[in-house]
């Protein structure tokens, strides 16, 4: 279980979290939406510890992350997998050595064993045969795949997912979610997708919540989530300009 | 009369106090950012004996500090022996002492120039690229990815720079200052026509291991400021392409600057 308590983070004064409080359930997939800049992705770092709050405590399986040394954190973090906006891909190495890469630094495997596990994951996301190929020879789509694989690669117990579908074309959009939704079917792993896209929320989602003033408004089932009465979500949902949200 | 005063004194407040303001924010900017050096050394130092050394990356900047640099600064030496021999023999031939070119050109490079120049030309050629690099991908979430697999990036991206830039600047040092004193021979004796047993003799007897030892401990300093200030200018970047510009433009600079300021700094205890 992983529980955001009382989280604040301000940056030159301005608040994006505001005592933002949420639980995301065992092998759940929680989409966390809001606005562009809302303070999604400043969650989301939080979670796995690439920031710390002004206040507030993020525990995960009941150990409060920011009290641990660097260390400790290590430990925690490799039950994490986390699939970035932009893949962020080791620009350096191949698409192969990406996905290889938790492995040679965490285990101590053959590199028949290696291979075998990278090869199955690459098909897994449907990259098979791109093994060979750099970061900067591939679409944008991939990249992302690239990055569920490499995400995948330890069996983690939570995956973390940065604006899955922002920059893909519709389509593109359609396979990452089917992606997510088989991956979690096979992996049974805690997801936590932040995003800003609602037909992608809705398909993915085990429970969607949003962000909105630095606080969760509103969270719930996707069908409890589309019928909320609150105008903020309504406005949201519609994507139109007329309601509570400023512009 | 009175708004004349107040724009007056308005006026003298701004001419006495914007140069204290300055020299003050200069001081508190000078002191903080020593102070994250600091403490960015300390951190990348303690992650040494916990994950012990990466090789393949030591050695892949090894290759890339040393090896690769190799004709820049062997260009840098050779032109720099070259100018050296002249220019003295210009000065020695008026006091009639040109027998002492030799010595001059190699005392010279091996306790000044060759550890100096070898520094400064390093920090250009794998300077900026260690801030670019570690630059990019810090604007492009590299370094993040790398945190989030628990690879701690001080010890996989920094530690290995700073081994391989400490174990490599004496090494292109010397053979900066041994092609500097080739350059400086060719010039006194093929240009100037002077005599050759002479120029080798002279090396032998004014040269001391000391200065070769003292030399080489400037060069260790030397690339223990490049790496460190490289590296750290390359994690401080943010805002995109244009940042990892700015900041490698500051590591450059900075590095150059430390360089020569430690280098008074040792002149003055070592010899």
């Amino acid at each position: 279980m992983i529980i955001l308590e009382g989280l604040s983070k301000s940056f030159n004064g301005v608040k994006v979290l505001d005592n933002l409080n949420i639980e995301f359930g065992d092998k759940q997939i929680t989409v966390v939406i809001g606005r562009s800049g809302g303070g999604k992705s400043v969650m989301l770092k939080h979670i796995i510890g690439l920031m710390k709050p002004d206040s507030g405590k993020v525990l995960i399986g009941g150990i409060d992350i920011n009290a641990l040394k660097k260390k400790e954190l290590n430990e925690i973090r490799k039950k994490f997998g986390m699939v970035f906006q932009d893949g962020a891909l080791l620009d350096s190495l191949t698409v192969f050595e990406n996905t290889a890469f938790p492995l040679r630094r965490h285990l101590k495997l053959s590199e028949k064993e290696i291979k075998d596990r990278v090869f199955s994951v690459l098909e897994d996301v449907g990259l098979k045969g791109q093994d060979k190929k750099m970061p900067s020879e591939i679409s944008g789509g991939m990249r992302k795949r690239v990055g569920v694989a490499r995400a995948l690669i330890l069996n983690p117990e939570i995956m973390l997912f940065d604006e899955p579908t922002t920059g893909l074309d519709p389509v593109m959009s359609d396979v990452i979610n089917n992606l997510i939704i088989s991956m979690h079917n096979k992996f049974k792993f805690t997801g936590i997708i932040i995003s800003h896209d609602i037909s992608g929320a809705f398909k993915t989602g085990d429970i969607i919540a949003m962000l909105y003033d630095g606080r969760i408004i509103e969270s719930g089932a996707p069908e409890e989530f589309r019928n909320s009465a609150n105008p903020v979500v309504k406005q949201f949902i519609t994507g139109s300009m007329e309601g509570p949200i400023l512009i | 009369m009175s708004n004349w005063k107040s724009h007056n004194s308005g006026f003298m407040n701004n001419i006495i106090l914007v140069p204290f303001e300055k020299t003050g924010k200069f001081a508190l900017y000078t002191v903080d950012e020593l102070g994250s050096i600091a403490i960015y050394m300390w951190e990348s130092l303690i992650s040494i004996p916990e994950y012990f050394i990466n090789f393949e990356n030591l050695i892949d900047q090894i290759i890339f500090i040393g090896m690769d640099s190799f004709y820049v600064v062997g260009l840098t030496g050779l032109f720099t022996g070259m100018v050296l021999s002249l220019q003295a023999y210009y000065a020695a031939k008026i006091v009639g002492v040109t027998y002492m070119i030799g010595p001059t050109v190699a005392l010279s490079m091996v306790r000044e120039l060759g550890p100096v120049l070898t520094a400064l030309m390093i920090t250009a050629r794998c300077g900026s690229s260690m801030a670019s690099e570690i630059g990019t991908m810090k604007v492009t979430e590299q370094i993040d990815a790398l945190e989030v697999m628990a690879v701690d990036p001080y010890y996989f991206l920094s530690v290995p720079r700073i081994l391989a830039a400490m174990a490599m600047l004496p090494v292109m040092a010397v053979l900066c200052s041994l092609i500097g004193i080739i350059g400086g021979y060719v010039v006194y004796v093929y240009f100037l026509g002077l005599n050759h047993v002479t120029y080798i003799e002279k090396i032998y007897q004014y040269i001391k291991l000391s200065d070769i030892y003292n030399g080489l401990l400037k060069s260790v300093f030397f690339g223990a400021i490049l790496a460190v200030i490289s590296t750290f200018k390359g994690f401080q970047t943010t805002g995109g392409a244009k940042g990892v510009g700015r900041f490698t433009t500051q590591a450059v600079v900075l590095s150059s600057v430390y360089i020569l300021f430690a280098d008074y700094l040792l002149t003055s205890i070592l010899f």
